[in-house]
């Protein structure tokens, strides 16, 4: 049986001159679609709200079947109960704010799982923008708004569409917190497509990575992270491995925190967060170096025991190494090193992370599953 | 020192009824043949769009003409009118009313069409995954959003009946108290010896009714864009 929030994609769509050919499985929580402008995630998502129609495949939400070629089922996007976060609000400019947020409630009453007004109001921090016109608003006002139009119509699944892409930088990691904030106190499940690796690594738990319209690979970020052949898809200056850590203790002589992940434990800056709390850590391919011999008398706080598990052979002056330290870990480091070194697969190596390297762009609080691994669920 | 005669209180009476009754008929026509040429794509759609316009193009007796033809008495429609419901349009106010109508249907059509095709179809997507069925959506986003177009339109739509002359005096005629609109009523005194004083003020006044039908417009639209909020 299906999981309540599951998501199974199988769709294919010609338009223009790329065809959209995707498949995936995900099973909640929020998962990003991830690629460069003109991947096809737009419109991927568009086929999944209804407003387009693939020419044949299958998109299943929760076990619910919303589109099935083989079963002539096409199901209209206003009776898909999918709730859509558009890249550029698309707020109605002649409804107030408060107009905006009950358009979809009469339509909403019916379900059996209701928003409730008040709270999305204050979830999203909107109460005083009620009487406001949209154009009156800022762009994190407005996809603010947006989003809690798109909850109210109390949808079994939200997409967000690059909602950050009309909101200032600096307003930016607001909207991430209320994401964040969504992710966790609701449980509606979030598509997420971002270009953005940052946000994508702070938010999501799954990750499906397309290319040319096309699925390059689909899974939780921190196995898809570890995954060297993907990294001219993620981006190679910000190579990196993600893992999931959990908060052990602060250090407030030094300002330092204590985190622990598979039996190890890493230093980084002074974290705002409580003892027990889960969080994911990116360490960048650049910021990790590689020793023989267990290094003494130095400055890096943390050194973590590993092998090599593959080492990649590009053209460049760099080579990007795979290190199992109980959790994935990528190493960038030169080819006159390697040689140096003459690294091979299987070795036992000494692997240096300087805790200043990872700052809090670095950092996600730890997604919807991870949460419940650590609750036991 | 302006006081109107009854034959001038009359004139302006019927005018307006006849432009009133014209844009009322055109109206709901008018929004849907605008919205099947703002939105739809299918085999005809130029023929369609030719006849629309048609009466802009032809000379107005023409459409008088041909409207005699068809609704008059002896006409194709006309006849059947007749013959089923015992209605006659020809030589009467509603026929004057059909003839202003048509003259002044392209006019309605271009400004709602336009105002259309500026909808942004994305607010429409958007209400639509919020649950809202398709004419929901024309009811709640796309007819407010469109308002400022069918105003225009409307208004277009009554001065060009107003005005209306050339296809009025071919289908209806001139009749005194019927089908004598302002218009005809001034082509009436310029025809008639000593007439030149009357047909002044009958220009004092349509003038003044144009200009009354502008500003109010103009009113309505500024509290239209206010409320969508600049």
């Amino acid at each position: 049986m299906a999981q309540p929030t599951s998501l199974n994609i199988n769709v294919r769509r010609r338009l223009g001159d790329t065809e959209l050919d995707v498949q995936f499985q995900s099973d909640g929580g929020l998962t990003a679609f991830f690629g460069r402008s003109g991947s096809g995630k737009t419109s991927l998502v568009n086929l999944l709200a209804g407003l387009d129609t693939p020419d044949s495949g299958i998109i299943e939400v929760g076990g619910v079947c919303l589109y099935s070629s083989e079963n002539a089922i096409n199901i209209p996007p206003d009776k898909r109960r999918l709730g859509y976060v558009f890249q550029d609000s698309r707020l109605f400019p002649h409804m107030s704010v408060a107009g905006n947020l009950k358009y979809g409630m009469r339509f909403a009453a019916a379900h059996d799982q209701q928003q409730d007004f008040g709270e999305i109001v204050e979830l999203l921090g909107l109460s005083a923008l009620l009487a406001r016109q949209p154009a009156s608003l800022s762009g994190g006002e407005k996809q603010r708004v947006a989003i809690g139009r798109a909850l109210l119509a109390s949808p079994r699944l939200l997409l967000m569409d690059e909602p950050m892409a009309s909101v200032d930088a600096g307003r930016k990691s607001e909207i991430v917190a209320f994401i964040e904030n969504l992710r966790d106190q609701l449980d509606i499940p979030i598509v997420y497509v971002s270009h953005d690796l940052e946000e994508v690594i702070r938010l999501a738990d799954t990750m499906v990575i397309l290319d040319n319209g096309r699925t390059m690979a689909s899974g939780d970020v921190e196995t898809i992270m570890s995954r060297l052949d993907l990294r001219p898809l993620t981006g190679r200056y910000e190579a990196g491995a993600v893992i999931a850590a959990e908060v052990v203790r602060h250090d407030e002589e030094f300002s330092l925190t204590e985190l622990t992940f598979a039996g190890n434990s890493l230093w980084v800056p002074r974290l705002d967060l409580a003892v027990g709390a889960a969080l994911r850590v990116r360490i960048r391919a650049r910021d990790v170096s590689l020793s023989r011999s267990r290094p003494e008398d130095t400055s890096i706080l943390n050194i973590f025991e590993g092998k090599i598990v593959e080492i990649t052979e590009d053209d460049g002056p760099q080579q990007e190494v795979l290190l199992d330290i109980g959790a994935p870990l990528i190493a960038r480091i030169t080819k006159k090193s390697l040689k140096q070194l003459s690294l091979q697969n299987g070795d036992t190596v000494y692997t240096m992370v300087k805790a200043a390297a990872i700052d809090r762009h670095s950092l996600g609080l730890g997604g919807t599953r991870q949460r419940r691994r650590m609750l036991g669920k | 020192m302006f006081a109107l005669s009854p034959l001038e209180i009359e004139a302006i009476q019927l005018s307006l009824r006849v432009a009133g009754f014209a844009v009322l008929a055109c109206l709901p026509l008018g929004l849907l043949t605008a919205w099947v040429l703002a939105r739809h794509e299918f085999f005809g759609k130029s023929v369609l769009n030719g006849i629309v316009h048609l009466p802009l193009v032809v000379p107005p007796v023409v459409i008088g003409y041909l409207l005699l033809v068809t609704f008059g008495r002896n006409g194709a429609i006309g006849r059947w009118l007749w013959e089923t419901f015992e209605i006659s349009i020809a030589f009467s106010w509603k026929g004057a009313a059909v003839a202003a109508g048509v003259m002044a249907f392209p006019l309605m059509v271009r400004a709602i069409r336009l105002s259309f095709e500026g909808v942004d179809k994305g607010l429409e997507d958007a209400a639509r995954t919020l649950g809202a069925p398709g004419w929901w959506v024309f009811l709640t986003i796309t007819l407010p959003l469109i308002l400022p177009g069918v105003l225009t339109g409307v208004i277009l739509a009554f001065a060009r009946s107003l005005g209306e002359f050339g296809a009025t005096i071919t289908f209806v005629s001139n009749i005194p108290g019927e089908t004598r609109t302002l218009p005809l009523a001034l082509y009436s005194l310029t025809q008639v010896p000593d007439g030149e004083s009357g047909a002044m003020r009958l220009v004092v006044i349509a003038v003044a009714l144009a200009l009354i039908a502008l500003v109010a417009s103009e009113a309505l639209s500024r509290r239209i864009a206010k409320r969508m909020g600049g």
